[in-house]
């Protein structure tokens, strides 16, 4: 809708630029710029704190950002500028969907009804804004039975289809994660921002996982995540940005993110003759 | 262990004595000053007291006689027969249901439609009068408010304490519009549906981005502020007079309920004039429109709208997440239930004849909220029983003259109403802490329905 200055080329789906999210005097964010690639697998590491779950909130809408500019473009070349959609338009018109770090699921709801409610802009139109549905068109029917059987494709994906009729809350905490996945990806997202999909899983349920992500980015979903697991970053993820302090620190393949002296540095602590930069930019970012 | 719990054991007898004595002493002093000691104006309207030993006594008596049963027999005769089921192996929960169970909406609706009648049989015209309006219609009435509210509170989680504002809105829209521009009431109730929903849609904007406790606090204001304008206006509203002289509703146009009239009900049948027609006539009314708000209800839970709001309830945040609009949402679900409201109102003016701001206290949110709350969110069976239980219940307790033989001939039961309320909504809310359907009916399904448990289910906060 709304036409971003900058041109993309066709195979970046999310450029950030210049962003900076300030809380008070604390500068969560600062001039961080980044894009994440259509059809890859974009993962945003960071020692805790390091603000990536501010950019998340602020691509998702749920913060609106200090300073900067977030474009998406969508597969028909439309661009939005999300820092001025409101929350809920960011999934229904550019289409990025978000899992969150503390699972929020329907829990009262079943695991099918959690599905259905995501396809609710869908169902919304087809049932005349409910008018029309109360009268039982078959339209309405029709994209009715759609709905279902796109919940009962993602059930399938995310091995959940037995418990199909169970309430969410009920399920055990590796099928909730996926059934929260699930549920984003029935709102038709290009874009699939997960926040830590891997936290708390066993390393079986985080093979099934992977499996789950490789099989959303072959359907041509690009996906950005946030990890703290550093194995399953690797294995898994195309692109990796590196956060510390609000700022990017490295960017690149996993292999290049590996070997750069400063993400080892952020991460396992410092060499003597580095501690210097590092408070360097300890200061920099404390100081805006 | 199994001498332990035998009854008439030495240790299980004492401890009874013991804890029976101890609720005595403790209902002693509770009710020391409350029932020991009564005032009274005398002759020359000084105010003196003087004491009732023997009401206190009862009250004594009964509060350690009930607890020394409780401990001493029923409490081990419970735990004898769960030991027992555990021993045999049978499940508690049992998924065989009887025949009442399985059948009870169709038992309850059949017995609605010839209720009617019935009272007619057994008492007569002039004694089923009372039990056709002050006990159908009138619980008819609040079982309809609460399911409208049921989708405000119970399904969208929105805490509304003011709904008896859009109450007031459409009882007053059929009032002054009857009175002062002659509509007539099948035109009207629709109508103050209507109003009474755009009256939601103006207090829900500003209002609906507030959560949970200050929702409520602004809506309870809401409703205080319709009162006082319906008290004040008083060129319109005739303020505390009320507006009396409402027209009655006509049988769809084509008879009348008046007397005089020329095409009046009685008279075009040849039936003996008597106002009992016109309150079965208003009993079938509202029992309708009871069905209209179910039917709604139901299928509304159905299409998206329905599972939005229920989602809206368990979380607000995810909803949002996925591209719902909360605002319209929330909006839309503050207006249904307000038309609900407000249809209900336009019946309680008609039926009433006379509408006055004294109806509409914040009492009357109160006691539809703890309706919906007692029922169980959500559920339609159970906020509706708990109509019958709350309304029907204050209106038996009119009926009980014989208890004036127990605690002397000034006792007016009526006047221990909300006593009574807040005792049942307490030990309903101890054993059910859901009310009394806690489960939820899922509203779409693969394989089989299965109710959700309460337990899973939130109440909203916002």
């Amino acid at each position: 809708m709304a036409l971003g200055t900058t041109t993309m080329t066709n195979d970046t789906i999310l450029k950030v630029e210049h962003l900076s999210m300030k809380f008070g005097g604390l500068m969560a964010i600062n001039d961080l710029s980044l894009e994440v690639r259509r059809g890859e697998i974009t993962a945003l590491i960071g020692p805790n704190g390091a603000g990536k779950t501010t950019v998340f909130n602020c691509i998702t809408g749920f913060y609106k950002p200090t300073m900067g500019m977030l474009t998406l473009q969508r597969r028909d070349g439309k661009e939005f500028l999300l820092e001025r959609l409101r929350d809920f338009e960011i999934p229904k018109l550019a289409g990025v969907a978000r899992t969150f770090q503390n699972i929020r699921l329907f829990s009262g709801l079943t695991v099918l009804e959690n599905l259905l409610v995501a396809q609710h802009n869908a169902l919304m139109k087809a049932s005349g804004y409910t008018i029309l549905g109360l009268l039982g068109l078959p339209a309405y029917n029709r994209a009715v039975d759609a709905s279902i059987e796109k919940a009962k494709y993602w059930l399938d994906k995310a091995d959940l289809t037995d418990r199909a009729d169970d309430p969410a809350g009920d399920l055990p905490y590796g099928a909730q994660r996926r059934l929260e996945i699930a549920r984003a990806m029935c709102t038709n997202p290009e874009l699939l921002c997960l926040d830590e999909p891997a936290a708390g899983l066993n390393p079986r349920e985080s093979a099934a996982l992977n499996a789950l992500l490789h099989l959303i980015r072959d359907e041509g979903a690009s996906i950005l995540l946030i990890e703290h697991d550093m194995s399953v970053v690797m294995e898994i993820s195309d692109h990796v940005v590196v956060l510390e302090y609000g700022q990017k620190i490295s960017d690149g393949s996993p292999d290049h993110v590996k070997n750069d002296p400063r993400v080892i540095a952020a991460y396992l602590g410092v060499e003597d003759d580095e501690v210097e930069e590092v408070i360097a930019i300890e200061l920099e970012g404390g100081n805006h | 262990m199994t001498a332990a719990t035998e009854t008439g054991h030495p240790n299980v007898l004492a401890k009874a004595v013991r804890e029976g004595i101890f609720a005595g002493v403790i209902s002693f002093f509770m009710f020391l000053l409350f029932v020991g000691v009564e005032t009274y104006q005398d002759i020359n309207n000084a105010l003196v007291w003087r004491t009732r030993w023997g009401l206190l006594a009862i009250f004594v008596l009964v509060a350690a006689v009930s607890r020394f049963l409780t401990v001493g027999f029923i409490k081990p005769h419970i735990d004898r027969r769960k030991l027992a089921k555990a021993k045999s192996g049978v499940l508690e929960i049992s998924e065989q249901k009887n025949f009442f169970h399985r059948h009870f909406l169709k038992i309850a609706l059949i017995f609605l439609l010839v209720y009617p009648f019935l009272s007619l049989l057994i008492v007569g015209k002039q004694g089923s009068l009372k039990y056709v309006d002050n006990f159908g219609i009138q619980i008819l009435i609040y079982v309809m408010l609460a399911w409208g509210l049921n989708i405000v509170v119970g399904l969208a989680g929105l805490l509304d304490l003011g709904y008896v504002a859009f109450y007031a809105v459409g009882a007053y829209s059929y009032a002054l519009l009857s009175s002062y521009f002659g509509l007539s009431f099948w035109l009207l109730l629709p109508m103050s549906g209507v109003l009474a929903a755009l009256w939601g849609i103006i207090l829900g904007f500003p209002v609906l981005r507030l959560r949970g406790d200050y929702l409520a606090i602004v809506t309870l204001a809401f409703g205080e502020i319709i009162r006082l304008v319906l008290i004040n206006w008083t060129d319109v509203t005739k303020g505390t007079f009320g507006i009396s002289g409402i027209a009655k509703a006509s049988f769809f146009g084509i008879w009348s309920f008046d007397t005089g009239s020329a095409n009046s009900f009685v008279k075009a049948w040849g039936l003996s004039a008597s106002s009992v027609y016109y309150k079965i006539f208003l009993f079938y009314i509202i029992l309708a429109l009871c069905m209209l708000t179910a039917y709604v209800t139901i299928r509304l839970r159905r299409m998206p709208i329905g599972r939005a709001w229920e989602a809206l309830r368990e979380d607000e945040i995810a909803c949002r997440s996925l591209g719902i609009n909360t605002v319209t949402t929330k909006l839309t679900a503050f207006a249904t239930g307000a038309m609900f409201g407000g249809i209900a109102g336009s019946f309680f003016a008609t039926r009433q004849g006379f509408v006055s701001p004294e109806s509409f206290v914040f009492l009357e949110s109160a006691v539809i909220l703890a309706i919906v709350v007692l029922g169980g969110m959500g559920s339609l069976t159970g906020i509706a029983i708990a109509a019958v239980v709350m309304v029907g219940g204050t209106e038996v307790l009119r009926e009980m003259s014989f208890l004036k033989a127990v605690f002397g001939p000034d006792f007016t039961p009526e006047l221990y109403r909300m006593l009574l309320f807040g005792l049942a909504m307490i030990i309903v809310m101890l054993f059910k802490p859901r009310g009394f359907v806690g489960s939820r009916e899922p509203t779409a399904f693969l394989k089989e329905r299965r109710a959700v448990s309460g337990s899973f289910t939130k109440e909203g906060h916002g």
